[in-house]
C-alpha cells in the first residue's frame, strides 16, 4: 500500500512537470516569430491528431463511430453550442447501433 | 490565502469557465467510471484508484498505469509510460502560455497547470478571446476535475458501469466536442485547415504503419502536432495575424 502510494505520486509528478514547466517558465519571454506562430498553430494541430484515428475505435464499431461523428460534424459546421455537437454525436451513435445494428 | 482570494470581479470569469467545461465534464463521467470500475476489478484499493484521479488527473496515463500495475510491470516502467503518453502536454502548456494575461503571478500558473489536460486545453486553447484569465481557466479546469474525481468514485461505489449501448454512444462525446470546438475555429481560415488536414494525415499514417504501432501510441500524437504546426509556421509566418 505504502509503496503504491509512491507509486501515485511518482505518476502524478511526471504528469505535472510536463504540464507545469512551459507555462510558468515561457511567461514574459519574447518568443522568436517562428516559434511564437508554432505554438499559435499547435491548438489545431493537438486536436486533429487526438481525434484522426482515435475517434473511429471510440464507440462498438467503426461505422457507428463515423456516424456520430459525421453527426458532430454536420451540427459543428453550423456552429452550434458545443454541448449540442457533443449530444447529436451521442445520439447519433446511439440511433445508428439501435437502427442500423443487426 | 490573502491575495490569492477570489473577490465578486472574478466570480463572471470563473461561472463562464465551469459552463464552459461543462462538454468537458459531460464526456469525462462515463470514462471516470469506466477507470474506477477498471480499478476496483483489478484489485486496485479504493484510495489508490481515488488518489490516481486526484495526483494525477490524466485519463489514459492512468488506464495505463492500471494495466500496467496488473500485467506486473516494474515500477520505474510505468512512471516512463506515463511521462511519455503526457509529453504532449509540454507543447499544450507553451502554447496556452503566450493567451494568458500577463500580470498572472506565477503561483497562479502553477495552479492552472494542474488542471492542463487535452479537453480542458482544446475548450481553453480556442476561445476567441485573446487573453485568458485566471479565475476563467480555474472555473473550466474545476469542473472537469471535479467530474472525473465524482465519476471514479462513482465507478468505484457502484461497481456496475453503464450499460452498453448507453457506454458505447458515449464513447464519441469527447471526440464530438473536439470536433465542435474545432471545425468553427478551421473552418473559415485556410492556414488552420491545412495545419488541421497535416496533422490528422499525419497521425493516421503513423497509426497505419504497423511496425510503428505500439512506438506511435505515445509519439505519435506529439510527432503528428509537431510536424503539422512547424510545417503550417514555415507555410504561413505572418506574425501577429489571428490563426
Amino acid at each position: 500500500m505504502k509503496s503504491l502510494a509512491l507509486l501515485v505520486l511518482g505518476m502524478g509528478l511526471v504528469t505535472y512537470i510536463p504540464r507545469m514547466l512551459p507555462m510558468v517558465l515561457l511567461g514574459k519571454v519574447n518568443l522568436h516569430p517562428f516559434l511564437s506562430r508554432f505554438l499559435q498553430f499547435i491548438p489545431f494541430a493537438a486536436l486533429s491528431a487526438l481525434i484522426v484515428p482515435g475517434i473511429l475505435s471510440s464507440t462498438n464499431s467503426t461505422t457507428s463511430a463515423v456516424a456520430g461523428g459525421v453527426a458532430a460534424s454536420i451540427l459543428a459546421f453550423f456552429r452550434l453550442n458545443v454541448m449540442f455537437v457533443v449530444l447529436g454525436g451521442i445520439l447519433g451513435v446511439f440511433f445508428w447501433e439501435l437502427w442500423l445494428t443487426p | 490565502m490573502g491575495k490569492n482570494t477570489l473577490t465578486s470581479e472574478h466570480l463572471g470569469p470563473f461561472l463562464e469557465g465551469v459552463k464552459a467545461g461543462l462538454p468537458v465534464a459531460m464526456g469525462y463521467i462515463p470514462i471516470a467510471i469506466a477507470f474506477g470500475l477498471l480499478a476496483k476489478s483489478n484489485g486496485v484499493p479504493i484510495a489508490i484508484s481515488v488518489s490516481m484521479s486526484l495526483f494525477i488527473f490524466a485519463g489514459a496515463s492512468q488506464f495505463v498505469g492500471v494495466s500496467l500495475l496488473t500485467a506486473g510491470a516494474a515500477y520505474w516502467e510505468i512512471i516512463t509510460a506515463t511521462f511519455l503518453l503526457n509529453l504532449r502536454h509540454f507543447l499544450m502548456s507553451a502554447s496556452l502560455s503566450p493567451r494568458l494575461a500577463a500580470n498572472t503571478p506565477k503561483r497562479h500558473l502553477a495552479i492552472l497547470a494542474y488542471g492542463l489536460t487535452d479537453e480542458t486545453f482544446s475548450v481553453a486553447s480556442l476561445r476567441p478571446e485573446k487573453t485568458l484569465s485566471f479565475p476563467f481557466i480555474l472555473g473550466l479546469n474545476l469542473i472537469a476535475f471535479s467530474a472525473w474525481n465524482v465519476g471514479t468514485w462513482a465507478g468505484f461505489i457502484l461497481g456496475t458501469g453503464l450499460p452498453g449501448s448507453v457506454r458505447s454512444s458515449m464513447g464519441i462525446a469527447l471526440y464530438a466536442m473536439f470536433l465542435g470546438l474545432l471545425i468553427p475555429a478551421a473552418k473559415n481560415s485556410h492556414p488552420a485547415l491545412v495545419v488541421v488536414l497535416l496533422a490528422g494525415g499525419i497521425h493516421a499514417l503513423l497509426q497505419s504503419l504497423p511496425r510503428l504501432a505500439s512506438f506511435s501510441s505515445s509519439w505519435g500524437i506529439v510527432i503528428s502536432t509537431v510536424l503539422a504546426a512547424a510545417i503550417g509556421a514555415l507555410l504561413f509566418p505572418e506574425e501577429g495575424k489571428a490563426v
